[in-house]
Order: C-alpha cells, then structure tokens, then sequence
C-alpha cells in the first residue's frame, strides 16, 4: 500500500534563499503526523508546497502513490487534500453556513453548476449543517464569519478544511493563540473530525503534539532531523539540542 | 426541496410584474413609453454588469463590448429576417443577440478572466478600446458613423401584433426584462453564483476549497455576455438604429454607473440604478445643455455620501422600519429635502447662467430667462442673488443635519433596546 503522503528530496528557495532543504517523508494511511520545529523552519512553506500553493524548486510530492508536483490547489483538493491555514483564511462576508456550504459543494459532484437550485440540495444543506454541529457554532450558523470570535474562526477554519470529505488533512497550527479551555476543544474537534484520515499538522503546543499524534517529524533549517514516535522524539539528543530542550521538561 | 414556499418572493416578483404591465397605462405622456423601454433594457444591461462587479469582484470598462457586439448581429439579423432570408420571430431576437453576447464573452473571457483587480480592469479597457478601433475598420459590419438602420415591421402581423407601435415593443421589452431578471436571480442562487461570491470575497480559498476561480471567473462574464447581448437586441428593435458608439468605453462607463448609483451589493440595486440614471439622463438632457454636469455632480454626492448605493441606503432604513421610529426620521428627512433644494436652485441657477454666457450670449444676448425670470447675466445682481441662495441652502442643510442626527439617535436606542442592550 503507497504511503498517503510522500515527499522525495523536496527543496524550495525563494530567490537565492534556499528555506526548504531535501526533505523526504512518508506519511502512512490513517496516521496523525505532527510537523514540528522553530519559528521560521519552513513549516507553513512545506505545507504551502504539498497543497500547491506554490511550486516546488525540485523533488517530487505523491499523493496515495500519485504525483501530485506541479499540479494547481485546486487539482490537488480533487484528489483528496485540503488544507487550513496559519492565518485564519475564511469566506468573511459570508455566513457561517455559507462557509461550509461553499466547503462541500465540490465533493458533492455540483462543479459549476448554473441549474440547480443550492437551496434545493438536501445533500448539501444537510452535509453543511453537520459541519456546523461538528464544529460546534449551531448558534452561530446565520452569523457572518467576520464579525465571529478568533477561536469561532479557527473552528471555522478547520471546518472549511474538512467540508469536502479529503481523507488527508493538512492543519497549520490550528490552535496557535488559544486559551487553554479553548485549545482543549480544539483538540477533541481535531481527534473527533479526522477518525480514519491522514493528519498532518503544525502545532507548537507540546501538550496537543504528544497528545494526538502518532508520529512526530523535526524540521529545523528546512530539514527533517528526526521523524519517530513520541517517546523516540522525546529522547533523541539531537532534537533535544536543537529545539524540544527545555520546553519538554 | 425546502420545507417553506418561498411567499414573500412570489410576492416581490408579482409585484414587479404587475408594475411593468401597468407603467405605460398610468404614464401616457407621448415619451413615456419610449423611456420605459428604455427602461427596461438599461435593467437587464445593468444587472447583467452586477453579475460580473457585484457578485464576482470583477470591475469591468468593457461590458458595453458584448451589449454592442450582441445589437449588431441582431441588427444584421433583423435585417435578414426582413429580406426573408432568415425564417426567425421578431420576438426571439434576443437571444440572437445573447447568442452573439455569449460567444464574445467565451472568447474575452478567456482572455482576461485569468486575471482579476486591477490587471482585469486594465485589460477589459483595452479590449473595449480593440472593439471600438475595430468597428471603425470594418464598416460594412458597423455602418460606419451612421450605424445600423433596421425596420422591425417584418412579414404579416401575428394575432395584431407586429411591433410597429411602440406600446407592443414595450411589452416586448418588458417580458424580456421580466425574464431575464428571473434568471439572474435564479443564477445567484446556484452553486456557481454561490462560488461567484466566494471568489470575489477570496479567490484563493476557493481554489482550496476546490474551485478554479479563473473558470468561475470566465463561467460568470460569459453568461453576462449573454444577458448583455439580449439587451443589446432589444435595443435594436426598440430604436432601429444601432451604433458604433453604444459599444464604446463611455457606454461601458455608463452601465458601471447604473450599477454603482443602485448599489451592488444588492441583487437589486441596479435595477433601481438603471431606472433612475435612465430617467435622469433623458429628463435632464430635455431641459438643459449642461445636465453632464449635474450627473456628474449626482454621481460625485452618491459616491461621497452613499458609496454603496441607493439599495444599501434602504437596507440602513430597516432597523428603523423593525422597531417603529422611522416617523422619527421623516420630519428631520422633509426638512433636509427642502433645504437641499434651496442648495440646488443656487447652484443651478449659477451653472445655467455661466452656461448661457459662455456658450450662447454671443448669439443671442447677454439676457436669458431662467425659473420664468429674465435676468442679465452681465449685471451683477443675478449672480449675487444666485449665490446668495446657495450659501442659504448650504447654511440650512447643515442646521437641518443635527435633526437628521438626533433621529438617528432615537432609532439608535430604540435598536438597542430591541436587541436588549
Ligand atoms: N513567499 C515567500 N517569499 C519569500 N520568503 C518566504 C516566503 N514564504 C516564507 N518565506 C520565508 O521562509 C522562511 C520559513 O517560513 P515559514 O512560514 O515556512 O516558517 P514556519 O516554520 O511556518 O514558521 P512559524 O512557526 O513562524 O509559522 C521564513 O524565513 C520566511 O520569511
Ligand atoms: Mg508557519
């Protein structure tokens, strides 16, 4: 079985800046993957890469065994990717339900449709709706996301990402700037909505990285220094000098 | 299928209907019917250019381009129809010209939807300029500087109808009108017009939701291409003439204002926006050389005061209509319109005299009638007074103001005194 997510050699340099340094990895089917390392390591750049923001400088990028290098976001969404983004990147004139009904349209099979009625697709509302429980702003549904709290627009965030039914899932630090109470909801939303997907994500927070995920990958300079279980991150030396230090202890 | 039939909708759309097929029986003067027809194209024209700024976040120069292209064709086509050369009714002529609209839209909208903001905007003026330099290349298509003529009256009449007179062109429009608002109503209820405003609010969510904002983009100008070009046909049929010149950029800028006076960020308010502009333009030029200049000035006050047009200044009101205080409003409302009245007599009195000095006293004199009045414009008095009303109604208007604000204060609190606050 091909690994859900591979990247081979993948660098990137912006100009003469080289920001992402050969990195090879393999993300399994069904595994919760955290993506850590210091400020300005190049994570939100090789998440910008894998979803097709932008192109890589050289390697190759396979989804479920695919190549997926070179193909446009939305090309890459079809194939079952999606993504959230560090900075909240939200529909703000459009209502919470809008949001996600815009989220699932795709996934659904309506494309471009000009003759169907959007109100009148009981698949739709009804998938739209769901994301609203799951997300936890029933009470918000008919508000416009702009005007939402910051942690209501995170949860709005991962909702979006999760919407179209992708089986792999990309979250760049969806619970940076949260209280505690509410980086504890994040994370049940997190664990809840992506039963049987891939996850990756970028996370700071040690206690929501050793928490949810299985495995753990350091990238420091644009390169990964370590990938490895929780205990085996925890007690390798050469992650301890170059980040986790002080803050595990 | 949702659970609740939409009444209140069936309700606005009857009507809208029953308005446009009453309009020409309760307005009979002799032009009336002419500027209802008028009316009416300018409405489809102008909510074909929302679908694009609107509700796409495109800001096009060029929508005259595919509103033009679309009367030429059905212009030819009219012509062909009448030399019995092609077998077609009148009355479905539009989508002639939709057809002509569409395909122009695919073609200029592949080229130009790869982009949007400025780049789009810039590009849409060049190919509204290409258009306009390649009608004066090819007249036997354009007609040159005389157009187009055509004689809608082709072959028998069918039931009495044969659109000779201008009442049944009338109804012609207006069940076009009818139609086509239906269905760029309808269309933004789709998943596409749903995704249309996705785009415009974040093209590059979309695309991570999915969506190729370049394709939803190219989806929406080719279908307003159509709608335009309807329009176009219509104006074929209600003028019999077509020029080079209603596909030009002054066109393209006037169907921008249509849409910006109404406001767009309302389905409606380039309906509102097409009725009012193509009222002013023709009562206005009726009565004086200089009624650009009081457009433009009417544009200038709406952009300054009401930027997002007479719609969004309508939905300010409802908070006021919920809670029952827009009686507060009405006396303050009476008294700012009297006094911007006064305003207006000084300054139209001031722009007519400087007009007729600098245009006409070589001709006839330095005295002109004005409000029913004659007065010498080269004395000083009828300038002093002049002037004298304006500063009255300016001085007014700001002492008005503080009524307007303190009745908006009372709905303020009666708001919040609804919301519990
Ligand atoms: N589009 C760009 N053009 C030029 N440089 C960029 C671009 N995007 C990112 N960089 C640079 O690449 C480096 C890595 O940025 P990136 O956002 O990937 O870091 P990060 O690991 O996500 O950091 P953080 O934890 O702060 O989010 C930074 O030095 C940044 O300035
Ligand atoms: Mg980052």
């Amino acid at each position: 079985m091909p690994a859900a997510l591979e990247l081979k050699a993948v660098h990137k340099s912006f100009g003469k800046t080289a920001i992402i340094n050969g990195v090879d990895l393999a993300i399994e089917k069904g595994e919760r993957h955290a993506v850590i390392g210091p400020n300005g390591a190049g994570k939100s750049t090789l998440f910008n890469l894998i979803s097709g923001r932008f192109a890589v400088t050289s390697g190759s990028i396979l989804l479920n065994g695919e190549p997926i290098t070179g193909l446009q976001p939305q090309q890459i969404n079809h194939r079952g990717l999606a993504r959230s983004f560090q900075i909240t990147n939200i529909f703000p004139k459009l209502s919470v339900f809008e949001n996600l009904r815009c989220a699932v349209l795709w996934s659904l099979g309506y494309k471009y449709s000009f003759w169907q009625r959007v109100g009148g697709l009981k698949d739709v509302r009804e998938r739209a709706d769901e994301l609203v429980g799951m997300i936890g702003l029933q009470k918000r549904r008919d508000t416009v996301a702009g005007v939402l709290s910051y942690a209501e627009q995170r949860a709005l965030e991962i909702g979006i990402t999760i919407g179209g039914g992708a089986d792999v899932i990309l979250l760049d630090e969806p619970t940076a700037g949260m209280s505690n109470t509410e980086t504890a909801d994040a994370v049940a939303l997190i664990r809840n909505v992506t039963v049987g997907k891939t996850l990756v994500m970028v996370e700071h927070d040690m206690s929501v990285v050793f928490g949810l995920a299985d495995r753990i990958s350091v990238l420091v300079y644009g390169q990964v220094i370590a990938t490895g279980t929780p205990q085996e991150i925890r007690g390798n030396k050469a992650v301890q000098e170059a980040y986790l230090g002080a803050e595990v202890e | 299928m949702s659970a609740m039939f939409p009444w209140r909708r069936l309700l606005v759309w009857s009507a809208t209907a029953a308005v446009m097929i009453v309009a020409p029986l309760v307005f009979t003067q002799g032009f009336a019917v002419s500027m209802l027809s008028q009316m009416g194209i300018a409405i489809i024209f102008a909510l074909s250019y929302n679908m694009l700024l609107g509700q796409t976040g495109m800001l096009s120069f060029g929508h005259a381009v595919y509103f033009g292209l679309g009367a030429f064709f059905a212009a030819h086509a009219l012509n062909a129809i009448g030399a019995n050369t092609l077998g077609w009714p009148v009355s479905l002529l539009p989508l002639i010209g939709g057809a002509a609209g569409l395909v122009f839209g695919v073609i200029f909208g592949y080229i130009t939807t790869k982009h949007s903001g400025t780049p789009f905007a810039m590009i849409s003026l060049g190919i509204a300029e290409m258009v306009a330099a390649c009608s004066l290349m090819f007249p036997s298509f354009f007609g040159g500087e005389g157009g187009i003529s055509t004689d809608r009256v082709v072959g028998k009449a069918v039931m009495g109808i044969d659109f000779g007179p201008s009442i049944q062109v009338y109804y012609l429009i207006a069940a076009w009108c009818f139609v086509c608002m239906i269905a760029m109503f309808a269309l933004t209820q789709t998943p596409l017009g749903r995704m249309a405003n996705a785009v415009r609010d974040n093209p590059e969510r979309a695309r991570f939701v999915g969506y190729n904002p370049t394709r939803v983009r190219f989806l929406m100008l080719s279908l307003a291409g159509f709608f335009a070009g309807v329009a176009g046909a219509l104006e074929v049929i209600n003028f019999e003439l077509i020029t080079a010149e209603r596909l030009g950029t002054v066109a393209s800028g006037n169907v921008l204002l249509m849409a910006f006076i109404g406001g767009i960020g309302h389905f409606y308010g380039p309906i509102i926006g097409a009725v009012l502009v193509t009222f002013l333009q023709s009562a206005l030029s009726n009565y004086t050389q200089a009624w650009l200049l009081y457009f433009g000035l009417f544009f200038l006050v709406m952009i300054l005061f009401a930027p997002g047009g007479i719609a969004s200044l309508l939905t300010l009101h409802k908070p006021a209509v919920q809670t029952r205080t827009l009686g507060r409003l009405l006396l303050p409302y009476a008294g700012a319109a009297a006094a911007a009245a006064v305003l207006m007599l000084g300054l139209v009195a001031l722009v007519e005299m400087l007009y007729h000095l600098e245009t006409k006293a070589e001709q006839v004199g330095t005295v002109m009638s004005l409000f029913g009045r004659q007065m010498d414009t080269a004395t000083a008095q009828p300038w002093i007074v002049a002037a004298g009303i304006l500063v009255v109604g300016g001085v007014l208007l700001a002492f008005v103001a503080r009524f307007v604000r303190s009745g908006w204060a009372h709905v303020t609190v009666a708001v919040n005194r609804a919301k519990g606050i």
